[in-house]
């Protein structure tokens, strides 16, 4: 009896350890694929920096719309515009930072089309590593400094009186937005297992998203924000946070101490992302081509 | 004679290939209503702010969010049409076959490129203004002359739009990575059609820059004749002017790169 036990213990250790094991072995495998994209890059140095002014400058026209407006008036929807760039910010870096790691996923309707996907399936590295590594693209960074510098200024201009936990909320938010975005990459990514032509609906939740973010809540129809905190939870990424430490009223009357939760969100995000990546994989049928 | 029928076959070729893709086309279809409905909701708060914004109340605002929408991919305004196909010839020296067939390079493309924006302006277009026009107050005219007018800016919206892309593409014969430019013309796009903001509301002498330039033919225009604020003949002489003199830059651009340029060798 006391055998049995200590024998399923120790499968359950096996377990536990093989477990990590993959998910060492799929980080490992991310960042040498990453880093090899990353030379190939640089093999083309002109291009490299143009491209990620471009990614920079694309990014930036929706913040210059946003300016425009501001131009004509002093609030939208009662937020003035350090407050709106201090939205834009939070918006734009943590998503940002989920299309410079995994951005690349938005191909894999490609792949599944052409048939190139069944590569990446026979080889001994976890098949979601190599896809989010595959083509990844430095030039994404454009994306990224453009938020963190409009998140600078907002931090810079807008009227709060900085408390810790005000202070630390704003690091925690941005982690856990990038993580909610990752998410809803991975999510978008199954679902082109089974939608293949259809992959341009995942834009609508990834680069829809990330703009119905940069506006304040109060713009939006309720039943919007409502899709947006309980179906596709992006109002944890900024709306929450953004909320708490700029002293605003919350969307949807939550209760205060969800301002907090956005890093239990992302994490639910992520597993539930995960389980969807599994059932996705699972039903792949390859063309053949 | 011969020939106007080979460009015919040429256009319906192009809205033919587009219309085989039918996923694709719902998933555009639901894309752009998911933009139009953010979008609308931001401009139904500035002009909350500041009622007669730009000379426009709010339903004239949500109408142009819509057709914003609508318009996006028939004008590639955001990129889509042809210009990547033909910078790829380009590179690849493909073009070279092109060259030597028995038709004119700028009209072939031009056909194909009709034919692709007719296609999306139907499978991809309607949709996405029919919604916007059941959920939002929006302001339509009544009158058969004013979408007839609309219709004809909406053709020469094409024309403007395709010999802008048309530019962008030849680029490749002195650049052959053509990434940069087709960035850059991109963002020329949205941001003077239109797409970004309604042109009226840009301030000051900017406004005024932006709406001198060909890109505010292919949604500002349009979108102000169906809007009832501008005159329609005013209108069509502003695009036709463009369409011509982008033309005949195209044309000038083939001829000097089909004589000067070496095409690669594959």
């Amino acid at each position: 009896m006391a055998e049995a036990t200590e024998r399923t213990e120790a499968t359950e250790v096996t377990g536990a350890e093989a477990r990590r094991g993959r998910v060492v072995e799929g980080v490992r495998a991310y960042g040498l694929i990453a880093g090899m994209w990353i030379r190939s890059t640089m093999a083309y140095r002109t291009s490299f920096a143009l491209t990620t002014f471009g990614n920079f400058a694309m990014t930036a026209l929706d913040f210059v719309a946003i300016l425009l407006m501001f131009s004509r008036v002093d609030a939208l929807g009662g937020w003035p515009l350090p407050e709106v760039a201090f939205l834009y910010g939070m918006s734009a870096v943590s998503f940002g930072l989920a299309d410079l790691a995994i951005g690349s996923m938005e191909r894999l309707g490609r792949r599944v089309r052409d048939g190139t996907l069944d590569t990446l399936l026979v080889r001994p590295v976890p098949v979601l590593a190599q896809v989010a590594a595959d083509r990844f693209g430095l030039r994404r960074l454009g994306r990224v400094v453009q938020g963190l510098l409009v998140l600078g200024y907002a931090l810079a201009v807008v009227d709060v009186d900085w408390t810790a936990a005000r202070l630390l909320l704003v690091p925690v938010a941005l982690l856990s937005g990038a993580g909610i975005f990752c998410a809803v990459f991975v999510a978008a990514a199954a679902f082109q297992f089974v939608a293949q032509d259809a992959s341009e609906v995942s834009n609508a939740f990834t680069y829809g998203g990330t703009t119905m973010l940069q506006y304040p809540p109060a713009v939006f129809a309720l039943d919007l924000v409502r899709g947006a905190t309980f179906v596709v939870p992006l109002a944890f990424v900024n709306w929450l946070p953004a909320s708490f430490v700029l002293g605003r009223p919350y969307p949807l009357d939550l209760p205060g101490w969800v301002a907090f939760t956005p890093p239990l969100v992302a994490a639910a995000c992520c597993a539930l992302a995960g389980l969807a990546w599994r059932a996705g994989l699972r039903s792949y049928r390859s063309t053949g081509s | 004679m011969g020939s106007w029928r080979l460009y015919v076959a040429v256009a319906a070729g192009g809205f033919r290939r587009y219309a085989t893709y039918r996923a694709a086309t719902a998933a555009g279809v639901f894309t752009n209503t998911v933009f139009g409905l953010i979008l609308v909701y931001t401009y139904l708060a500035l002009w909350d702010e500041k009622p007669q914004l730009g000379g426009y109340d709010q339903a004239q605002a949500v109408t142009f969010v819509w057709l914003g929408q609508a318009l996006l991919a028939a004008l590639a305004i955001g990129g889509g049409g042809f210009e990547d196909e033909l910078m790829e010839r380009i590179r690849s020296g493909d073009v070279a076959v092109d060259l030597y067939r028995p038709a004119d390079l700028q009209l072939w493309w031009l056909a194909a490129d009709v034919g692709r924006a007719l296609f999306q302006l139907l499978g991809r277009g309607v949709v996405p203004f029919v919604f916007g026009s059941l959920f939002f107050p929006v302001a339509l005219p009544r009158e058969v002359s004013v979408w007839a007018a609309f219709l004809v800016t909406l053709l020469l919206a094409m024309l403007v739009g395709f010999a802008l892309r048309y530019l962008v593409a030849l680029s490749a014969f002195w650049l052959l990575d053509g990434t940069g430019v087709t960035q850059m013309a991109w963002l020329a796009g949205l941001f003077c059609s239109g797409m970004l903001l309604p042109l009226n509301v840009f301030p000051g002498a900017l406004g005024e820059v932006v709406r001198a330039l060909p890109w505010s033919s292919l949604l500002q225009a349009p979108a102000d004749v169906l809007l009832g604020e501008a005159d329609p003949l005013g209108t069509y002489l502003f695009q036709a002017s463009w369409a011509v003199a982008l033309l005949a830059l195209g044309r000038l651009a083939q001829s000097a790169a089909t004589r000067r340029v070496v095409v690669q060798g594959g």
